[in-house]
């Protein structure tokens, strides 16, 4: 089988793959990182987003050996510690989750958006939210997090 | 999904030599359509070759038109203010493909090679009058999209680039289905030196194609006013669960309203 190896939360990473695995199940069986959820494992949740070198993607649609040397930062890479990232903070203080289940790509992608738009509007955020799920239907406070993540973030 | 052998190509002439060596090879670009269609077992490759390692495949480069390389993601070129300041409905319309994380990695080539019956780009290639590069030779944007999910390229040959004419005016405009935001319809009118284009996505039984009696219509008059009473035909359009065939050619007619509006 394949060996894949990259870098996954600043930790050198490898294993046997088949060609056909998904980053996700690399990251969740082989990793043990179950933090990155697989909700719809069509492209359309976003419950499975992680960034690959900075970028966010969909895991789910993702062959692990694409992200061969690649730097990946999953949900469990944001805290320090016990501080936690001031995206994930914001979502603590906002209620901005109910089952939690969609929440580490929330998390992951609205970190992306404030990384690239550190000022985005509300519509902006929403727009921007259209590959993310919340089948609990929370995305007003969902908004609200990112909001104030964003103005903790430096933006 | 079945299994497959995984290459990565150093260059586009090693794609081209793994996809001849290959019993049923692919090359995968972007893998935004390829992985879902991989996962519903509806294609099983042999063989998968990576074009994200060839050099060479992405960028943008103005200099009259716009050129972009194959492997330029739908994100890149949404937020390329050459592009924006060349072509803006070409922005415009990458930045309407999917979703962020799609377009952070699904590329112009995938989508063009794929020719989704609902994809984006195609409308504008064929709207533009784009010409397709490929590893041997370039093909007009006329010649190249031949039906659905067929295009002319060999089994073999991998697209390099794609070149757009600036136009005088251009605008792309979708219906989007309200659940999968691919486009119901999508109307992408250009005014170029060729004349008025008006290519349609989403909605015809063969893929993407040309609204000749909006083109006439708006060649004595561009505007669109011009558009009132011209029907398209609703012979040859796609009728699903989504939208009737009349239903799509009405919608035909008023995207391409609101496009010509938006551009006067």
């Amino acid at each position: 089988m394949p060996t894949v190896s990259m870098t996954v939360n600043g930790k050198p990473v490898s294993g046997e793959v088949e060609a056909r695995t998904l980053l996700v199940q690399f990251l969740r069986d082989q990793l043990r990182l179950t933090g990155t959820h697989v909700g719809c494992d069509t492209s359309q949740c976003g419950a499975c987003v992680v960034h690959i070198d900075g970028e966010s993607a969909k895991s789910c649609t993702m062959l692990a050996l694409q992200a061969d040397g690649a730097a990946v930062t999953t949900i469990e890479g944001l805290a320090d510690g016990e501080t936690l990232h001031p995206m994930q903070e914001a979502f603590r203080n906002n209620h901005g989750l109910q089952c939690g289940f969609c929440t580490p790509g929330m998390v992951m992608s609205a970190i992306d958006l404030v990384k690239k738009n550190p000022k985005a509007s509300e519509t902006e955020i929403r727009e921007w939210l259209e590959g993310n799920i919340c089948r609990c239907t929370g995305y007003h406070n969902i908004v609200k997090s990112i909001q104030e993540a964003a103005g903790n973030m430096g933006g | 999904m079945h299994d497959f052998n995984y290459q990565k190509a150093g260059s586009v002439a090693d794609a081209v030599s793994a996809l001849k060596a290959a019993d049923d090879g692919t090359v995968m670009a972007g893998g935004m359509t390829l992985l879902p269609t991989l996962k519903q077992r509806l294609a099983a490759p042999s063989d998968v070759i990576d074009l994200a390692g060839a050099s060479g495949l992405s960028g943008i480069s103005v200099s009259g038109g716009v050129t972009i390389g194959a492997m330029t993601t739908h994100a890149a070129v949404a937020g390329s203010t050459d592009v924006k300041g060349a072509l803006p409905a070409l922005a415009g319309l990458a930045e309407g493909i999917g979703d962020p994380q799609v377009r952070n990695r699904g590329t112009i080539g995938g989508s063009i090679a794929n020719n989704d019956p609902a994809a984006d780009y195609p409308a504008a290639c064929l709207a533009l009058g784009a010409t397709i590069k490929t590893d041997r030779r370039e093909i007009a944007a006329d010649d190249f999209f031949n039906g659905l999910f067929e295009t002319a390229l060999a089994e073999d040959e991998v697209i390099t680039a794609v070149s757009f004419p600036t136009a005088e005016k251009a605008v792309y405009i979708k219906f989007p289905n309200p659940a999968s935001r691919y486009a119901l319809v999508g109307v992408f009118v250009a005014k170029t030196a060729a004349g008025v284009r008006v290519a349609v996505t989403g909605a015809g039984d063969s893929g993407v194609f040309r609204a000749s009696a909006l083109e006439q219509a708006l060649s004595s008059n561009f505007s669109a006013s011009a558009l009132n009473g011209v029907a398209v035909s609703a012979d040859g359009l796609m009728s699903d669960i989504h939208a009737s065939a009349e239903y799509r050619a009405h919608l035909i007619t008023t995207m391409a309203k609101r496009a010509v509006t938006a551009v006067s």
